[in-house]
C-alpha cells in the first residue's frame, strides 16, 4: 500500500512538472496557432544555463538566469523566425520549429557531451517520511513550485490585462486586433512565458531521483507532448489534466514493472504515448479541447 | 510550351540513363552515399505525399521505415535458435515488407483519418516511441539492441552480394553496384507513381483537403478515407525505403530508426519543396549527402573538427546546417529547391517572351 501511495505522490509531482511544460506549449498554440516542436530545446537551454552558472553565482541566481535565457530564446524564435514566415499552412510552421529544434538541440547536446550536469539544487537526495511513506524533498518542491506557478499563471490569464489580451487574441485574432490589442506583443509574450515555464520544468526534470541534465533530458521533455494533446491543445485545464495523467501513468507503470512483464523493459516511457493514442481514438480533440465544428 | 512536351520525358530518360552508368565509375564511398540518397528519396516522396500534398504532419515516418527494414529481415531470414524468421524467397520478402508497412499504416488509420495536421504530428510521435520500445524488446523478431543481419536479396538468380563475382565491361560489380541498380529500379517507379497520384484526381483531392477541408468535403471528397489512404500509401513508400536501406546496411539496428530519422525526413521535404516528387528527391539528396560530404572533406573545412575532439563534429555540423536550411527555406525560399527551379524557369521564359517587345525593327530583332 505504501508503495502505491509513494508512486501516486511521485506521479502527481512529475505530472505537475509535465503540466508546466504542456502549459507553455498550449499558450503558444492558443496565441499563435503554432505547434512548437522546439519546446524541448527551450527546456534544454534553461537547464543548461542553470547547470553551467550555479557553481559561480549560486543556485537561485543561476536558476533566474536560466529562466531568463529560455524566455529570451523563446522570444527570439518568435521575432526572428515565426513572425517573418508568411505561411498559411500551419504544418509548415510546425516544421520550421522542428528546424529550430534540430539546431538548438544539436548544439546543446554537443556542449553537454557525455557528461551529466547537476543543477545545484538545495534539496539534493534528502527524503522526508510522512506517515510511513518516504518522499524525496525534490518531489515535494516540484509539486509546490509547479502548483504555485500554474495557479499564478491561471490567475494572470484570467484577471490581468495581459491575460485578457491573450484570451481575446486566442478567441478571435482579427477582432482583437481591431480592438487595439497588439497581436505581435501577445505572441511574443506567449513565447517568452512558455520559455520561462520550460526552464523551471527543466530544473525539476533533472533533480533527484534523475541523475542530472544529460542528452536524454530532451526525450524526457517529449512526454509533455502527449500531455498537451491528451488534454486538448487549446485548453489550459487540459494541459493540467494531461500532465497529471501522463505523470501518474509513467510512475505507476514504472513502479509495477514487475507485474507488467508482458510490456517489456522500459514500459514506463511508452505508456503515456499508449494512453494518448487511446484517448485520441475516443476523443480526437483531446479531453478538454474544443471540438471543431464548421458551419457552411 | 506545347512543342516542348517531349522535353520532360527525354530529360527523365537521360537522367535514368546517367544513373545507370554511374556505378561503373563511382567508388565505394559515393556508391554508398548515393544509395542512402536513393533510399531517402523513396521515403521522402512518401512523406511528401502525406505532409506536402495533404498537409498532414507525420513524425512517425521512421517507424514505417523500421517496419519495412525489419519486415524484410524477418520474412527473408531462416529461423535460428534465438531468432525467428519465415525464410521466404527474398523478392517475396521485399514485397512483403512493403505490404507490411502499408498494413501498419492502415492499422493507424482510425487515428490518421480523423486527426488534422499538427495533431496528427504529435499523435504519430507515439509511433516512434512505441516502435523503439518494440524493437528493443521483441528480441526474437528484431534481435533486440544488437539488431539482426540482413540476408542479401536474390532476384532471378542474381545475388545482391559480393560473393559470386560478376564482371561487366571489365568493372567488377560488387554488392553496392548491384544494389545501385535495384535502387534505380525502385526510385524510378516511385517517382512515376507519385507523379501520377499527384497529377490525377487523388492529387487534386489531397491538395483540396490541405487547403480547405470543408470545401473538400462539400465537393464530395471523402476526407477521412483519403487521409487514411494517403497515410497508408506513404507508409508503403517508407517500407520500401526501409527495406532498401536494410539491404545497404546489411544489418539493422533499432537505434537508427529513432526520432531524428523522422526529423531528417521532414527536413528533406521542406528543403526540397513541399508537395512534389521532384522536391522530395532534391531534398533527400541534400540531406543525405551533406553529412557524408562534411565527414569526408571535414579536414579541409574551418569550424569542423574531428569527432571526439570537443569541436563541432561533421555529423553535428551537418545537422545544424540543415536545421538552418529548413528555417531559411521557409523564410526566404517558399517552395524549396524545386520551387527555385520553377522560378528560374519562369524568369527565363519571361526574358524570352520579353525580347520582341524591345524597340527594335523586325529585321533588327536578334535571332
Amino acid at each position: 500500500m505504501s508503495t502505491f501511495v509513494e508512486l501516486v505522490v511521485n506521479g502527481v509531482s512529475v505530472g505537475a512538472v509535465y503540466a508546466l511544460i504542456a502549459l507553455g506549449f498550449v499558450i503558444i498554440f492558443k496565441a499563435t496557432e503554432v505547434v512548437n516542436f522546439a519546446h524541448a530545446s527551450l527546456l534544454l537551454v534553461g537547464g543548461y544555463v542553470t547547470a553551467v552558472l550555479h557553481d559561480d553565482i549560486g543556485f537561485l541566481p543561476a536558476l533566474g538566469a536560466g529562466i531568463g535565457t529560455a524566455a529570451l530564446a523563446g522570444a527570439l524564435i518568435e521575432v526572428l523566425v515565426l513572425r517573418r514566415a508568411r505561411v498559411e499552412n500551419h504544418a509548415v510552421l510546425a516544421i520550421v520549429t522542428i528546424g529550430v529544434d534540430i539546431m538548438m538541440t544539436t548544439e546543446l547536446t554537443r556542449r553537454i557531451g557525455t557528461e551529466v550536469l547537476s543543477l545545484g539544487d538545495p534539496w539534493q537526495s534528502r527524503i522526508v517520511t510522512i506517515g510511513g511513506v518516504g518522499i524525496a524533498e525534490t518531489r515535494i518542491a516540484a509539486l509546490a513550485v509547479a502548483s504555485l506557478l500554474i495557479t499564478a499563471f491561471l490567475l494572470a490569464f484570467r484577471y490581468t490585462p495581459w491575460g485578457v489580451a491573450m484570451r481575446a487574441a486566442a478567441e478571435d485574432g482579427e477582432a482583437a486586433a481591431l480592438m487595439g490589442i497588439r497581436l505581435t506583443r501577445v505572441s511574443l509574450g506567449a513565447w517568452a512565458v512558455a520559455g520561462a515555464l520550460a526552464a523551471v520544468a527543466a530544473l525539476f526534470l533533472t533533480v533527484f531521483p534523475t541523475p542530472g541534465l544529460d542528452r536524454s533530458t530532451s526525450f524526457a521533455a517529449m512526454k509533455a507532448f502527449p500531455a498537451a494533446i491528451l488534454g486538448g491543445l487549446d485548453s489550459t485545464t487540459g494541459a493540467l489534466a494531461g500532465g497529471l495523467i501522463v505523470g501518474l501513468t509513467e510512475s505507476l507503470v514504472t513502479g509495477y514493472q514487475g507485474q507488467l512483464d508482458f510490456m517489456g523493459r522500459g514500459a514506463g516511457d511508452v505508456a503515456p504515448f499508449l494512453v494518448m493514442l487511446l484517448v485520441l481514438l475516443v476523443r480526437p480533440a483531446g479531453l478538454f479541447g474544443t471540438r471543431e465544428l464548421s458551419r457552411v | 510550351m506545347s512543342d516542348r512536351r517531349w522535353l520532360l520525358p527525354a530529360a527523365a530518360a537521360a537522367a535514368t540513363a546517367l544513373l545507370l552508368v554511374l556505378p561503373f565509375y563511382l567508388g565505394t564511398f559515393w556508391l554508398q552515399t548515393g544509395l542512402f540518397a536513393m533510399s531517402a528519396a523513396i521515403g521522402a516522396i512518401g512523406l511528401n505525399l502525406l505532409t506536402g500534398a495533404t498537409g498532414q504532419l507525420s513524425m512517425g515516418h521512421a517507424f514505417f521505415l523500421a517496419v519495412g527494414a525489419y519486415g524484410y529481415v524477418y520474412l527473408a531470414s531462416d529461423s535460428g535458435p534465438h531468432l525467428s524468421g519465415l525464410g521466404l524467397p527474398t523478392p517475396l520478402a521485399f514485397l512483403g515488407a512493403i505490404v507490411l508497412a502499408g498494413v501498419a499504416g492502415g492499422l493507424f488509420s482510425p487515428i490518421a483519418g480523423r486527426l488534422r495536421g499538427t495533431y496528427l504530428g504529435i499523435a504519430s510521435l507515439a509511433l516512434i516511441f512505441i516502435g523503439q520500445h518494440v524493437l528493443f524488446n521483441a528480441e526474437s523478431v528484431t534481435g533486440g539492441f544488437n539488431g539482426r543481419d540482413v540476408p542479401p536479396l536474390e532476384l532471378f538468380g542474381l545475388r545482391f552480394d559480393d560473393s559470386p563475382e560478376l564482371v561487366v565491361l571489365n568493372v567488377p560489380l560488387g554488392a553496392l553496384e548491384r544494389l545501385w541498380f535495384l535502387g534505380v529500379a525502385l526510385l524510378v517507379p516511385a517517382v512515376w507513381i507519385a507523379r501520377g497520384v499527384l497529377r490525377g484526381r487523388p492529387g487534386r483531392a489531397l491538395n483540396t483537403i490541405r487547403d480547405h477541408e470543408v470545401a473538400a468535403s462539400v465537393m464530395g471528397v471523402p476526407v477521412a478515407r483519403y487521409r487514411a489512404g494517403v497515410f497508408t500509401l506513404s507508409s508503403m513508400y517508407a517500407g520500401a525505403a526501409g527495406a532498401l536501406l536494410a539491404l545497404v546496411f546489411r544489418r539493422t539496428v533499432p537505434d537508427y530508426f529513432g526520432m531524428f530519422l523522422s526529423l531528417d525526413y521532414l527536413a528533406m521535404i521542406v528543403i526540397g519543396g513541399l508537395g512534389t516528387a521532384a522536391g522530395a528527391v532534391a531534398g533527400a539528396v541534400f540531406v543525405s549527402v551533406l553529412p557524408q560530404l562534411l565527414t569526408r572533406f571535414g579536414d579541409d573545412l574551418p569550424l569542423v573538427a574531428a569527432p571526439g575532439s570537443g569541436g563541432v563534429s561533421p555529423a553535428e555540423a551537418a545537422r545544424i546546417l540543415y536545421g538552418a536550411a529548413v528555417v531559411a527555406v521557409v523564410l526566404f525560399l517558399p517552395g524549396g529547391l524545386a520551387g527555385l527551379w520553377t522560378r528560374l524557369r519562369a524568369t527565363a521564359s519571361r526574358h524570352r517572351s520579353a525580347r520582341p517587345l524591345t524597340r527594335l525593327e523586325q529585321e533588327e530583332q536578334p535571332v
